[in-house]
């Protein structure tokens, strides 16, 4: 089997470039994308990307494969490789830091700029706060966002305006909170979002919902944002 | 390494996971400079895996519900050398930390009331053992350390806590005086290597399941925190105790929660049978997870096992439904058709017992500060260093963690030592200074990486080293194949300290870092098989072919592994609990030991 | 970075339903536009001139003019925001974008004065 992998070492290369891999697949078996990473780095070592829980909940390992984002660990090369060809670099729009290792702190920098933490200025009660299941049924599939970065270096809208644009992964975030019956501080989330930028930049291209690897939906949620937007004003 | 630049706190975690953050929000709101050193973006560390929940007698599911039963049944389930004024601390104030997690903002599911939904988990009782099964483990569908990860992180990002993301800490700085006065780290980002000093050090650098071939912990877990109070001579306790989890799933090692088996699901071999109701009559598949791992290698053992090699049993979910199956487990749906290829809802997930978690570690009392031995044999508090979480050992889980109680060690003795640094900085706490000898002393390790020309591979040396103890140090344990095991991570030593870095770059080298990782997995490895080779008895997960019975006359201890002589000595459990002495509804002999049967 | 925001409005919801709303008058213009040449057959000068005579069609038309401007000059602010940055054009990216939204402002002044010409005068 072919393996591109895009390769930058700011030490060393003056311009990224793209290097293959000839591997030997091990009969029988349907590795994971991140499988076939490790038997690079054995053969090569300086080969780098990010790792860690292996099982598609710490969203370290978000890279592009044959040009589609996703997690490497749960992503099997048989789903991905086409005619025995696999491209793998790192997830479009970020700064490349090395190889397969993108700088996501503006990612990063527009969670935190939704405030990203229940607000609830009155005093907690002895226990927890109640919710019925009704009220938490509406977290589903908001919560569950590892921020892996799939969705949001997906979108063209994020690749365009990554400083201004929340993102889909930001977004959802927002709308976890929105929905939160636990929390009071609608108002002011909404007030913060209502320039031209952070939300309706998006253009529901939908490119985060065809990518995210735990198969939430930002552009509903975004679609929800914008509806409670509307709301408050009229 | 010339003089390195210098960053300076009050206080500094390693480990930004459940412990680590936990402590850190305590922190912050101090108004103290403090910082989380990670060497993962912190959401990324490991607790994101837990799935089940987290234990703790909040009375949701049962008004009635007391403190007191989980107590009971955390004693019980460390085969009773769990300390008793700990486990009366974790249990006893557990509560109060679930409900800041809730007003923090973590997403609980919820009974029909509001109130946090609370599911049954393995060795759970009422009325300290004769009430029957309990249902106190919290729950946020089958993902809440990953809830609980993130809350805890949105958390911090509320109250303004300082994180170095992407930092791995080298070593411990100890000074003269044996205090510790913080660590040597790197910034993964540019390789750039400094001393970080702090008045107070916190060591929440989780687990090192990644010491066996098979397990559910992330890559990352190599015991890093451990490994670094061994080469700051300091001694580790309990290091034999290993928990292998009743259902990792076969080959990929990836966790499928004991909520599976709290809801409804079972166990069964290769006929059919539900062969747990031949080993533990009551409790069934919910019985303590070293009992059921036992019988799961021995039903494998007697040929009842399944697949090609008859090598694993299987988890029964389907007729739970798939209702209930996607709202309550909708992960391990999930995990089960990426991994085993098997959709729950039809057919059984094959699984083994995999090793998951580290109930040694780092001797602590309450406030997270690591104790040692001083020469006159007696305990002492080490100076300027914490230790939180699935490093340290305070011990609540003595030789067997109970499912969940993992999750509320983490808050609860993230919190409590993060309010003790507090106190002490307040009042003037002062650790010493490190002469720059100490600081020489905590780098020569990188650079003995940095400076080797040739020599075997990280990968190949690391792959033996885990197939080393996952043979020789596993569920069921012999003399002479420890002997083997201990021999081999002799010679491993040798090799490893010869062993090549082939890439000296500094940008985001990831090869550095394991190389770095590697060394901390020879500690660790090395720690675990003297301290299981010297402990002759079978307790809780440690289990000995030779010494088949609990020896509660010469082991109701703690085992005590000194790095320096390389043995292992011994360290009284705390069997007096305050609670012995001010409750007078107690039980009589309620937490001494008896057999410990499910 | 698009450092120059150079948005009428500054509120992202206001445009959004200016947007949609003119969307939906330019739609019923269209419609009717179409509809009334399907029905009509063969138009000449005189029915057009008819047509536009009547004072409820010229309002209609002039709502679509405005509506035209308003809705393009939305998009087309959007689209100068996505394309004309740093990313491409450097340190004058800002410069650029100005020239742009200028000829943008100029062009469609100029359909609306012509239009209203074109309905209102003589």
């Amino acid at each position: 089997m072919q393996v591109s992998v895009y390769r930058y070492d700011p030490d060393k290369d003056a311009a990224p470039y793209m290097q293959d891999f000839d591997i030997e697949l091990p009969a029988g078996k349907d590795l994971m994308v991140l499988d076939l990473l490790a038997l690079l780095k054995e053969r090569d070592e300086t080969v780098s990307y990010r790792r860690s829980c292996r099982e598609g909940v710490c969203g370290s390992d978000g890279v592009s494969m044959n040009g589609k984002n996703g997690l490497a660990c749960i992503t099997p090369v048989s789903e991905v490789a086409k005619g025995g060809k696999l491209t793998i670099k790192p997830l479009p729009g970020l700064p490349v830091i090395r190889d397969l290792v993108v700088d996501m702190e503006q990612f990063y920098a527009q969670y935190r700029k939704i405030e990203p933490y229940l607000i609830n200025n009155e005093v907690p009660p002895t226990r927890e706060r109640l919710q019925s299941p009704a009220e938490r049924e509406k977290l589903d599939g908001l919560y569950e966002c590892i921020l892996c970065a799939c969705c949001s270096t997906a979108c063209p809208s994020f690749w365009w305006n990554p400083d201004k644009f929340i993102g889909p992964a930001g977004l959802l975030q927002a709308y976890r909170f929105l929905a939160d019956s636990r929390d009071t501080a609608t108002e002011e989330r909404l007030a913060n979002l209502d320039d031209p930028f952070s939300v309706f930049r998006c253009r529901g291209i939908m490119n985060c919902v065809n990518v995210c690897p735990k198969g939430l939906n930002p552009t509903r949620a975004i679609g929800h944002i914008r509806n409670m937007l509307l709301k408050r004003a009229v | 390494m010339g003089e390195l630049p210098t960053l300076e706190f009050d206080a500094i975690i390693i480990g930004g996971g459940g412990a680590g953050m936990r402590a850190a929000l305590q922190l912050a709101e101090s108004g103290r400079k403090t910082a989380v050193i990670s060497k993962v973006f912190p959401t990324r560390s490991h607790t994101v895996s837990a799935q089940g929940g987290i234990t703790c007698a909040i009375a949701s599911d049962d008004p009635n519900d007391d403190w007191r039963w989980h107590m009971y049944d955390t004693i019980k389930g460390s085969d009773y050398i769990g300390d008793q004024d700990a486990i009366q601390y974790m249990c006893s104030v557990g509560p109060q930390a679930v409900y800041e997690l809730d007003h923090m903002g973590l997403p609980f599911s919820r009974n029909d009331n509001g109130r946090i939904y609370q599911r049954p988990f393995g060795g759970q009782s009422k009325n300290f053992g004769k009430g029957g099964q309990a249902a106190r483990t919290c729950a946020a569908a089958d993902r809440t350390g990953h809830a609980l990860l993130h809350a805890l992180y949105q958390g911090n990002t509320k109250a303004g806590s300082v994180f170095l993301s992407e930092w791995f800490a080298v070593d411990l700085v100890k000074n003269a005086h044996g205090a510790v006065v913080g660590v040597i780290a790197m910034c993964m980002e540019t390789g750039e290597v400094n001393y970080i000093k702090a008045q107070a050090t916190v060591l929440a650098t989780g687990g090192a399941g990644r010491i066996y071939q098979s397990t559910t912990n992330a890559l990352m877990c190599t015991g890093d925190g451990a490994a670094m109070a061994l080469r700051a001579d300091l001694a580790l306790q309990d290091m034999e105790m290993w928990q292998f989890h009743p259902t990792g799933i076969a080959g990929a090692g990836t966790l499928v929660t004991e909520g599976c088996r709290g809801e409804g699901g079972y166990l069964i071999n290769k006929d059919g049978e539900r062969f747990m109701e031949r080993y533990a009559p009551t409790a069934k598949d919910l019985a303590g997870r070293d009992v059921v791992a036992r019988s799961m290698i021995l039903e494998i053992l007697a040929g009842r096992g399944g697949g090609e090699d008859g090598d694993h049993v299987f988890l029964k979910l389907d007729h739970l439904g798939e209702e209930i199956l996607h709202s309550r487990l909708p992960g391990i749906v999930e995990l089960a058709k990426t991994f085993a290829h098997v959709d729950p809802v039809k057919e059984p997930i094959p699984v083994v017992p995999t090793c998951h978690y580290m109930m040694g570690g780092i001797p602590t009392n309450i406030h997270g500060q690591a104790i040692t031995r001083n020469a006159k044999g007696e305990d002492e508090i080490v100076n300027g260093l914490y230790s939180v979480g699935e490093a340290a050992c305070v011990s609540v889980h003595g030789a067997n963690r109970l499912g969940g109680n993992s999750l509320l060690d983490l808050v609860v003795f993230g919190r409590s030592a993060g309010l003790h640094i507090t106190d002490a900085l307040n009042q003037g706490m002062d650790s010493g200074v490190a002469s720059s000898s100490d600081i020489e002393a905590a780098t020569q390790r990188l650079s003995r990486w940095n400076e080797s020309t040739t020599g075997e591979s990280v990968a190949g040396l690391k792959r033996e080293l885990q197939s080393c103890m996952q043979l020789n140090f596993g569920v069921f344990r012999t003399e002479a194949n420890m002997q083997a095991g201990m021999k081999t991570l002799s010679e491993l030593r040798e090799r490893i300290n010869q062993a090549v870095l082939t890439d000296k770059s500094q940008a985001f080298n990831t090869a550095r870092l394991e190389a770095l990782e590697l060394d901390n997995l020879l500690e660790v490895a090395e720690a675990t098989a003297i301290s299981a080779e010297a402990r002759k008895e079978s307790r809780g997960a440690h289990a000995r072919d030779d010494f088949q019975v609990r020896d509660d006359e010469n082991w109701l201890c703690h085992s005590l592994y000194d790095p320096v002589t390389k043995t292992l000595g011994k360290r009284d459990v705390n069997r007096a609990p305050g609670l012995l002495q001010t409750d007078k509804d107690l039980p009589e002999g309620v937490f001494e030991p008896k057999e410990r049967v499910y | 970075m698009v450092t120059q925001v150079t948005s009428f409005s500054r509120n992202g919801l206001s445009d959004f339903i200016v947007q949609r709303a003119t969307a939906y008058i330019l739609a019923a213009y269209t419609v009717f536009l179409v509809g009334y040449l399907l029905i009509q057959g063969e138009m000449v000068y005189a029915d057009w001139q008819m047509l536009f005579s009547h004072t409820w069609m010229q309002i209609f038309t002039m709502l679509a003019l405005v509506s035209t401007c308003a809705h393009a000059w939305i998009g087309m602010w959007t689209i100068g925001t996505d394309y004309i940055r740093e990313h491409y054009f450097g340190q004058s990216a800002n410069g650029y974008r100005l020239i742009y939204q200028v000829i943008c402002i100029l062009t469609l002044a100029s359909y609306l004065f012509w239009g209203v010409k074109i309905l209102w005068g003589n």
